[in-house]
């Protein structure tokens, strides 16, 4: 295939991906936000939008003022801010037009039909009232997206392009959560959990949408070791980094097979995932969790950045 | 708008009402829907084309909005019989298109037997002198043609253009049949319509005929090269190359290696043979024509000389869809087959011609002036809609420089029906059927895109301009 079209295959779902994972973030600050004060709140919602990367272009034009419909609809449909959830719907249904032909009528449609969806649901400033219907659309749209692509696309190339710019996105997703949010999972900081601790911890695994995931396993006990460790090494839970990068080795993998050969990206989520999977969630807090992360994320934007120039996805 | 329906034959009613042979089959079907059905329809017909993404982009709008074509639910419905004589004229219309393109740009026998003046070609832009000597894998020119016909009695089609160069609009005939099939599938079980939905496998496989003398193997590589996802016709160069199975390719992607056109895959650089372009003559190579076009590949001109690639069209084919050579075409078709050309032109006064001018200026009014170079329907003067002051302005231009006008009578076009809010209500058509010419013979796809003026009276059915399509039917015999 064009490595043109798979760049923009690549795209479309890191997109699509990061649009999804916006949605989750503003719900989860919504509601932390809702439990706080006004300070604390605004502290909440100045923390999604560091999360996002979005603080320099926020502050630009609101100054540090951080009150919640401000920040929503900055974040979900701000037409100046690069990442707001109508850009990225916007950028990924562009990519979808140019790489029309690599993906199925189901695909593009589903794409197409969101993107039409979403310009009109945010035509107007969005209000509390109507944020949980809007976040709830963004999140079934998708599911829809997902569910074409699983049903109807071929699994070769295209696929697998489609699936790495899935998990990157994804596992960078995480993993700026656990960054930004690190402090909150420090041991040192109480072992027992007070209320708060608990109401922040939920927080943390419902902007992943782990929190009943993580209830389900551990039986309602929340700890913050538990949930650092379910978010990076439990391989069952499609959010952790070691699941991302469990699928990241199987695409990479089904690619060096259709193509007779691997490439140098091959050899860097070799290393990545196997010091990944090598730590326990002992040996991370020995090691440091915050410092952990940093290079995470320095690897998965390393790996990302390999993937591209070795399949000629720009020239 | 001048009113011209009253006098115009339509091809559904007949003088005194009655429903003409062709229309037989659907009129009863239609009798017996209920009302309302139409415009259910056709507010579905629209949310399925947003959602398909069949849009056009329109140059210079000022929201860069992709617009929508109107569909109209009501076929155009041509008879076997008809279509048997229409696609006789087409094939041989074609025929001499291609070997008048191929002796201009050889020995120009045509010149040199004096009917066609030489004038037309020199410093004419669409004739590329890169061409003179060269003949194109397979003898091919038009792989792709389309004839814009427009009718104006039971056996009366003229042919109102040749589109050569990259005619446009075949998706829109693919999908409008996908939505009438969508739409109306019991109608279809009882009205036998000729199939058009192979034309991309049948356009695959002749572009595949036309293999360069540089390819081996079994399966030639075919592209599509679009200037891209901002182009007005880029739903088409998509679907297309979906349709085909071919590689969407931009400028951007390809470049020369070793003799041949190599595309940047994720494998790396992978040799094209055939290009199907949607880029004009002089995007095709910054280094032959137009130096900034960041649309074309540096170089393709040498290899496409050198064999090692082919490109449909043939650059150059342009020449023929230009308005003074047209006029010609008559003579073009008997000079070339050694027939009477079975199509008719519309007559057409050429202004470069001093009687031909008095006549055109003395009668702007009622005229139709185009410009040669001229095509979508800009930069022509409709006399019986303009107003004093338009005709006036177009008349010092035509002065100016007569040699780059010719003019028409404003013909009397037939009408179809649409559906209206206030029922079915004629409507002027055209027709352009889409016909591909490869090594192994000219195949024409029953049918081709009905555009229709959505405006009473209007006469213009372009796109930009207001016009809409029509599903258009080649009854079965």
């Amino acid at each position: 295939m064009l490595g043109r079209s798979a760049n923009g295959i690549f795209w479309l779902f890191r997109y699509l991906e990061r649009a999804e994972n916006t949605a989750r973030l503003i719900e989860a600050g919504f509601r932390m936000a809702l439990t706080r004060d006004l300070r604390d709140a605004s502290d909440e919602w100045r923390s999604v939008v560091v999360t996002l990367g979005l603080q320099a272009g926020y502050e630009a034009k609101f100054g540090p003022d951080y009150n919640g419909p401000q920040v929503f609809n900055f974040i979900l449909r701000d037409k100046n801010n690069p990442g707001s959830v109508l850009s990225m719907a916007e950028q990924a249904r562009t990519n979808a037009r140019a790489v029309r032909t690599g993906i199925t009528r189901e695909v593009w449609e589903t794409v197409n039909d969101n993107w039409m969806g979403l310009r009109e649901m945010l035509a107007r400033p969005v209000n509390e009232t109507r944020l949980g219907d809007v976040l709830d659309t963004i999140r079934r749209q998708a599911t829809q997206v997902r569910g074409a692509m699983e049903g109807t696309m071929l699994r070769n190339e295209i696929y697998n392009f489609a699936r790495l710019g899935t998990f990157l996105e994804r596992a960078d997703n995480t993993a700026r959560i656990l960054d930004v949010k690190y402090y909150v999972l420090l041991p040192s900081l109480s072992y027992v959990g007070s209320s708060l601790d608990n109401v922040q911890w939920e927080n943390v695994l419902r902007s992943v949408a782990g929190e009943r995931a993580y209830r389900w396993l551990n039986a309602g006990r929340m700890e913050a070791r538990g949930i650092a460790e379910f978010l990076i090494c439990d391989g069952r839970f499609p959010r952790s980094l070691s699941f991302c990068y469990g699928k990241l080795r199987s695409n990479l993998e089904q690619l060096a097979r259709e193509y007779g050969s691997e490439v140098g990206a091959h050899s860097i989520l070799r290393d990545a995932d196997m010091r990944l999977h090598s730590q326990t969630i002992d040996t991370i807090f020995e090691q440091g969790l915050h410092q952990f992360i940093g290079d995470f994320l320095a690897t998965n934007t390393r790996l990302a950045q390999q993937i591209q120039r070795d399949y000629r996805f720009i020239e | 708008m001048t009113n011209s329906s009253a006098s115009s034959y339509d091809e559904m009613l007949d003088a005194s009402g009655a429903v003409r042979p062709a229309y037989d089959g659907y009129s009863k079907w239609l009798e017996e829907q209920p009302p309302g059905l139409l415009r259910r329809k056709g507010i579905e017909a629209e949310a399925f084309f947003r959602r398909t993404g069949i849009t056009f982009n329109v140059y210079g709008a000022e929201d860069a909005e992709e617009r929508l074509i109107p569909f109209d639910p009501v076929p155009r419905i041509i008879t076997a019989n008809q279509w048997r004589k229409l696609s006789r004229g087409i094939e041989q219309r074609v025929r001499a298109l291609n070997a008048f393109l191929h002796d201009l740009y050889h020995r120009q026998e045509i010149v040199r037997s004096g009917r066609l003046p030489e004038r037309l070609l020199k410093g004419n832009a669409a004739y590329l002198s890169q061409m003179a000597g060269f003949t194109p894998p397979g003898g091919v020119y038009t792989h792709i043609v389309g004839i814009d016909l427009v009718r104006t009695g039971e056996d009366d089609f003229m042919v109102l253009e040749d589109n050569a160069r990259t005619p446009s609009g075949v998706s829109y005939m693919l999908e409008n049949r996908e939505t009438m099939m969508a739409m109306f599938p019991e109608l279809f079980t009882r009205v036998r319509v000729r199939e058009v939905s192979d034309y991309p496998r049948r356009l695959a496989r002749s572009l595949a005929a036309c293999a360069p003398p540089a390819f081996s193997g079994t399966k030639p590589t075919v592209a599509v090269l679009t200037p891209g996802i901002y182009n007005s016709a880029y739903f088409e160069h998509a679907f297309l190359a979906d349709q085909m199975g071919a590689d969407l390719v931009e400028g951007s992607d390809l470049r020369v290696e070793n003799g041949r056109i190599a595309m940047r895959t994720t494998r790396g650089w992978q040799p094209v043979d055939v290009i199907y372009r949607r880029v004009d003559d002089e995007y095709l190579d910054p280094l032959t024509f137009n130096a900034d076009s960041v649309l074309g590949v540096s170089g393709i001109m040498d290899v496409y000389r050198a064999g090692g690639v082919t490109i449909a069209n043939a650059p150059g084919t342009g020449i023929s869809d230009d308005k003074a050579i047209y006029s010609f075409m008559p003579e073009i078709v008997e000079f070339y087959t050694g027939e009477k050309p079975i199509l008719q032109n519309v007559p057409t006064w050429r202004c470069s011609e001093p009687d031909a001018l008095k006549y055109v200026l003395d009668n702007l009014a009622d005229l139709v002036v185009k410009e040669v170079h001229g095509s979508g329907g800009y930069g022509m003067l409709i006399g019986p809609t303009s107003s004093k002051k338009e005709i006036a302005a177009f008349e010092a231009k035509l002065r100016a420089r007569p040699d780059n006008y010719i003019a028409q009578p404003t013909l009397s076009l037939s009408t179809v029906p649409i559906f209206t809010k206030a029922g079915l209500a004629p409507r002027h058509v055209d027709l352009r059927p889409f016909v591909l010419v490869s090594p192994n013979g000219i195949d024409i796809t029953p049918g081709g895109l009905t555009r229709v003026a959505l405006k009473k009276g209007s006469l213009v059915v372009n796109s930009s301009q207001g016009g809409g399509t029509k599903d258009s039917w080649v009854l079965d015999d």
